[in-house]
């Protein structure tokens, strides 16, 4: 029985090792690239950056001859700003959703969790006229608009499931204490959810900070590119920049990287709890 | 300190009524025991009072101020939850200070009225421990202290103790019973538990599906239980019900006479509490003992009569029987009570 747990447990270990290779090997491979010389990534794509290979010349002419900082900066406060307006509202509304009873309450959770089913990229030919309409093309306010819009369904979808397990004597007992039903929500539903804000906050944050599409159509200007797009001057029609391009990629999944580490505790709370008891 | 009076007060949801007016006159200092089985609508009561669900009809008043209209923070009222529902995220001077906080009492004489609390309930060890870390009859002392702090005109207790261990359910009691003799003030308690009812309460009001059954001291409803329903709630183990006939002057069962009434002769229906069973060689209930249980100082004998009805007594634990044995009970008299087939308490004599 012993041998045989032994053997399922190095079976399950083996395949969960493949898999994290797999799925880091790209990423590697765009790390260990970015800090080789061109002709080297030419020659061993795949061989480390030691001795004649190794070069900084990628990130020298990402940070210097580009305007890399503004697009990563760009990026950060598109990023930001969309995230706290999803997970603002998409808590309040869950909040309204599973604690109020008013007519055509269902329905109305129905419709703001129908945003999952359809691409938000369906709509992008109404999109951009609505949005050059309201005078804000090229700006980053059209791609936080967006994004928040397109963020909202699946943080709905989430917080009202979790927003549902509240207590509810704690909210009666809350507004025995006195306190308004926004004090009741911000002091003390949302430290009682903080695992599933993390949750929320990561799985909305990723498809925003890598998206291409958007910025390509709604805010291409120069001063309003985000990194993704940003990304592309390194491509030209007849030469590629593979060094900077592949060192502007390492630097962008940093911030991605950072707010995981700091969120994963909160993160894996958020997903298995309810599944265990804790 | 205050009065608390309810008049013609109903609750619906939806087209479903499920408190069919209720008028009750709680007086300042009392601790009144609202009882019932699950569903009967006194957790409901209750919150209509503390203003969590909305009147449909009918008024409240705490202190002669009618507070229906009034959001629960302004009615002057403290409640203490079943699941304790304290703030997981503070720890227990947080949770003691926090509706004064929002009050915007000062600080000096929040530390006052916190540290008085925690002195009151034992609980100044704990001051700076989260909930998470503390033991259910713990987390509902700070519960409580919670509701003490805030100096209500009535407390609330909805099933305060039905989340604690046995032995801890019966130390808890004590500590409410003599909190509310240390502080005096009006208060509410639900609980479905009637040995809870009957210890805690001035006076004990007995739900049923929506409808108050009877409301009167605990020996009140002990000793004269209007109805069958109310008589088989109080008292543990439950009374005995036995079928039995009237031919206008005496009960019979099975012929054999056991009380004299002056109800109209026919069917009645007969109850007898455990307690006032005995044993008795020239008894009127001859039967087959089922089961027999032993609880040291006492016990229970289950009885099958030859008729098939079953009955339980309460004796001394000097007794003991096996199953199959044949036992007889003697009834006293002036323990009966007499009741219609309707469930309705027929007078005796």
């Amino acid at each position: 029985m012993l041998i045989r747990e032994r053997i399922s447990s190095t079976g399950i270990h083996a395949v969960l090792i493949a898999y994290s290779l797999l799925a880091l090997f790209p990423l590697v491979l765009i790390v260990i690239n970015s800090l080789k010389s061109k002709k080297a990534i030419f020659r061993d794509p795949v061989g480390l950056p030691v001795g004649d290979a190794f070069s900084w010349k990628g990130y020298a002419s990402v940070l210097t001859n580009s305007d890399f900082p503004l697009y990563f900066g760009n990026s950060l406060i598109v990023t930001c700003v969309s995230l706290f307006l999803i997970l603002l509202f998409g808590a309040m509304a869950s909040h309204a959703l599973s604690e109020y009873r008013f007519p055509g309450d269902t329905f109305l959770g129905l419709y703001l969790i129908l945003g999952i089913m359809v691409p938000i990229r369906l709509g992008t030919v109404a999109l951009l006229q609505l949005i050059v309409d309201l005078n804000l093309a090229n700006t980053l306010t059209a791609l936080i608009l967006v994004y928040t819009a397109q963020g909202l369904p699946i943080a709905i979808f989430i917080f009202t499931e979790f927003l549902k397990s509240v207590s509810r004597e704690i909210k009666d007992s809350a507004r025995i204490d006195g306190l308004s039903e926004y004090r009741i929500f911000f002091e003390v539903v949302v430290p009682l959810v903080r695992p599933v804000i993390a949750t929320v906050a990561v799985f909305s944050m990723i498809p925003i900070w890598n998206d291409l599409w958007f910025p390509l159509i709604l805010s291409p200007g120069e001063e309003t590119r985000t990194v993704t797009l940003g990304v592309q001057q390194f491509i030209g029609q007849y030469t590629v920049n593979w060094g900077a391009v592949l060192a502007s990629l390492s630097v962008a999944i940093l911030p991605v990287l950072i707010m995981y580490v700091i969120f994963s505790k909160q993160l894996i709370r958020g997903i298995t709890s309810g599944a265990v008891k804790g | 300190m205050a009065t608390l009076e309810l008049s013609g007060v109903r609750k619906s949801f939806g087209a479903v009524e499920v408190i069919h007016g209720m008028d009750l006159q709680v007086n300042d200092g009392e601790l009144i025991v609202f009882v019932g089985p699950s569903g009967c609508g006194k957790s409901t009561m209750l919150r209509m009072i503390a203003g969590l669900e909305k009147v449909t009809a009918g008024e409240i008043s705490i202190g002669g101020k009618r507070v229906d209209h009034l959001p629960p923070a302004h009615r002057g009222i403290a409640m203490v939850f079943q699941s304790y529902a304290l703030y997981p995220h503070k720890n227990v001077r947080g949770n003691l200070g926090f509706a004064l906080k929002h009050a915007g009492v000062p600080q000096s004489e929040i530390a006052q009225r916190v540290d008085a609390a925690a002195e009151i309930l034992e609980l100044a060890p704990l001051m700076d421990r989260k909930p998470r870390e503390l033991s259910g009859g713990q987390r509902q002392r700070v519960a409580i202290g919670r509701a003490i702090v805030r100096e209500p005109d009535v407390f609330l207790f909805d099933e305060p103790l039905s989340n604690l261990d046995a032995a801890l359910r019966v130390h808890m009691r004590v500590e409410i019973l003599k909190l509310h003799q240390r502080l005096g003030s009006t208060m509410v308690y639900v609980t479905h538990d009637q040995v809870e009812a009957m210890t805690l309460a001035n006076r004990i009001v007995v739900f049923r599906e929506g409808q108050v059954e009877q409301v009167g001291t605990p020996l009140e409803l002990y000793r004269n239980p209007v109805n069958k329903f109310v008589a088989g709630f109080i008292g543990s183990p439950a009374m005995n019900f036995l079928q039995a006939d009237c031919d206008g002057s005496s009960v019979q069962i099975a012929g054999v006479p056991v009380c004299d009434s002056i109800s109209a002769p026919g069917k009645l229906q007969l109850g007898i509490r455990p307690e006032h069973l005995t044993l008795s060689s020239d008894g009127a209930l001859k039967g087959t003992v089922s089961v027999f249980e032993h609880l040291g100082g006492e016990s229970f004998v289950h009885l099958v009569l030859p008729d098939q009805q079953t009955l339980v007594a309460k004796l001394d634990g000097e007794y003991s029987f096996a199953p199959g044995q044949e036992c007889t009970l003697a009834i006293n008299p002036a323990h009966c009570h007499v009741f219609d087939m309707q469930g309705d308490r027929t007078s005796l004599s």
